[in-house]
């Protein structure tokens, strides 16, 4: 099944429509928010991170409710997503190979679809976490209330939430580098939702003769 | 005013150096409590109340002496009473006076990420400072006495100061001038220490509680607060006082090796980053990943 509509002038094809561009940077500020404000009270050494953002009491006040916006966004994610993030064949053959993709020589790496088995681990690994990260983070929103036979929760909490934190942060360096630094047009679909039709190709050549179809050449 | 007793040496959320850590040969004080001559009359507590000028809640009538079931942001120093059957089939009619343990190796210190919203004095009294405190309740996670109590207007936690304003004057802490029967008494641990095991060992020797023993939990280094107990092997009985209290072990490790792991993980993984860029740069850079209007994309 091609998808003409998505064939923009000039080269280009859409990749992330306006609802999908919005929710991942709701999901994006929001993340940066509780990162900033997380860390400041994971560390006395960056307590000043929430010093600048208000003020740790306002930090304190503000990081949960941040929190449930993340959340709603990673849930919008998995709504638009998830069917296109299961794992396939394909995705085994991709971790495989994975050493070509990570040293630039990505001749050799299997065809990707819309997303390669990389991004799908990214997805997963954010989604899951914010699940983690939401249970625990209730119970670190309200400690006076957790009654005292409870409080096995408490101590759960106190490392859980921390330990997701660390791995969505491990994910998001990874994330940004890639989208920033290492896959240059990646940032623009974003922003502006459409990639060149040599970035298709190349890291996306599955999706790209899925939208362009096998019979259409693409408008240039 | 003297300060004196009043050097910091532990701080909580604190980077660096601490102030007063190591700066002064000084005496821990120490509030001993006789369980075994308490007649629970609850003078401590309005003692308390009084000379902190708390503002008066509610407390609850359940046709026995226990009026609130826990001490509160507001009530700080509350008697436990506890009806006790003992083996023989006579009952003990157990009263113990709660409040924070001023424990040696605080949890709720450990646990608290706000720059000096906890500390402990060279003296080794353990307070709050309201000021600095964001609310988080961490310290809640880290008592493994249930002190620390929020305020739910202010969010802001409080508990026993040990009187450190009285203290820091000569003074005795305020319960300790209320006891009618002067089974609260107050001085350096040292001192305390030797007149609890004294007692013990009457009680041991001479009134027939052969399990008669000092409460002061090495669990958490030993507390600035210490019990006489009829039964020192199962300190339970009065009221849920925990036989082996510890800083639980999620909050050691949150605050120990994770801490460790996830700084030297999030430093080495942004530093391995920037070397793969050096190493191996952007992905493609040919004429064909021009973007719209020449841009590169
Ligand atoms: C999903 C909903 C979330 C809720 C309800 C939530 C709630 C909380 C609460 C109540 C605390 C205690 C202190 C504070 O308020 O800062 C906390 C701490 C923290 N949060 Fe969240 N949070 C959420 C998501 C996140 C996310 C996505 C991150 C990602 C970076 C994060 C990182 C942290 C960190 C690093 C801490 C400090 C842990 C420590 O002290 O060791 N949180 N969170
Ligand atoms: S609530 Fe407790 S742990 Fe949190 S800042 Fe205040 S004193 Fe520290
Ligand atoms: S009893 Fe609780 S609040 Fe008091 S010093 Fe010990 S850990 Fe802190």
């Amino acid at each position: 099944m091609s998808h003409p509509e998505q064939i923009i002038p000039h080269g280009h094809i859409l990749r992330y429509n306006l609802r999908e561009r919005l929710t991942h940077w709701v999901a994006a500020a929001s993340y940066m928010y509780l990162l900033a404000t997380g860390l400041a009270f994971w560390s006395p050494w960056l307590f000043w991170m929430a010093v600048i953002l208000g003020g740790a009491p306002v930090s304190r006040i503000l990081h949960p409710w941040a929190g449930l916006i993340f959340f709603a966004s990673v849930w919008m994610m998995y709504v638009m997503w998830a069917p296109q993030m299961k794992h396939t064949d394909a995705d085994r053959k991709w971790w495989a190979a994975v050493r070509y993709y990570s040293t630039n020589q990505d001749d050799k790496m299997p065809p990707a679809g819309r997303y390669n088995a990389g991004q799908k681990f990214l997805f997963w690994g954010f989604f899951w976490s914010a699940v983690a990260l939401l249970a625990s983070g209730v119970v670190l929103w309200f400690p006076e209330y957790i009654p005292w036979n409870l409080r096995f929760l408490r101590y759960l909490s106190i490392l859980i939430h921390p330990a997701a934190a660390l791995f969505t942060i491990g994910l998001f360096m990874i994330h940004l580098y890639m989208g920033i630094f290492a896959e240059r047009g990646a940032f623009g679909s974003v922003i502006r939702g459409d990639v060149s039709i040599a970035f298709a190709k190349r890291y996306h050549p599955g999706w790209y003769d899925e939208i362009v179809g096998e019979s259409s050449s693409p408008r240039k | 005013m003297s300060q004196a007793t009043l050097r910091v040496q532990k701080i909580s959320g604190h980077a660096g150096s601490v102030p007063g850590e190591d700066t002064q040969r000084e005496f821990t004080v120490c509030k001993l409590i006789d369980t075994t001559t308490c007649i629970g009359c609850k003078a401590c507590e309005v003692a308390c109340v009084e000379w902190n000028d708390l503002p008066f809640g509610e407390t609850v009538f359940d046709n026995t002496y226990q009026t609130m079931p826990q001490t509160r942001w507001n009530y700080w120093n509350l008697i436990l009473f506890n009806e006790h059957e003992r083996e023989d089939g006579s009952l003990m009619w157990l009263m113990r006076k709660n409040q924070c343990m001023h424990c040696a190796d605080p949890g709720c210190l450990a646990a608290c990420p706000a720059d000096g919203a906890i500390v402990q004095y060279t003296n080794g009294i353990v307070d709050f400072q309201q000021a600095n405190c964001i609310g988080c309740g961490y310290c809640i996670t880290g008592c493994p006495f249930d002190i620390p109590k929020m305020n739910p207007k202010t969010h802001r936690v409080f508990k026993c100061t040990l009187c450190t304003d009285r203290v820091s004057e000569g003074l005795e802490p305020a319960c300790i001038k209320s006891c009618p029967t002067g089974c609260l008494h107050f001085g350096t641990k040292d001192d305390m220490k030797d007149l609890a095991e004294k007692r013990a060992k009457q009680l041991r020797e001479h009134s027939n509680f052969p399990n008669a023993g000092v409460y002061d939990p090495p669990g958490v280094g030993g507390t600035g607060v210490i019990y006489v107990l009829h039964d020192a092997s199962n300190p339970e009985i009065y009221g849920g006082l925990p036989s082996n209290p510890h800083v639980p072990w999620t909050v050691k490790l949150w605050k120990g090796p994770l801490k460790w792991l996830g700084n030297v993980a999030m430093i080495g993984g942004l530093i391995g980053l920037f070397v793969h860029y050096l190493r191996y740069g952007p992905k493609a850079r040919e004429e064909e990943d021009i973007g719209p209007g020449g841009t590169k994309t």
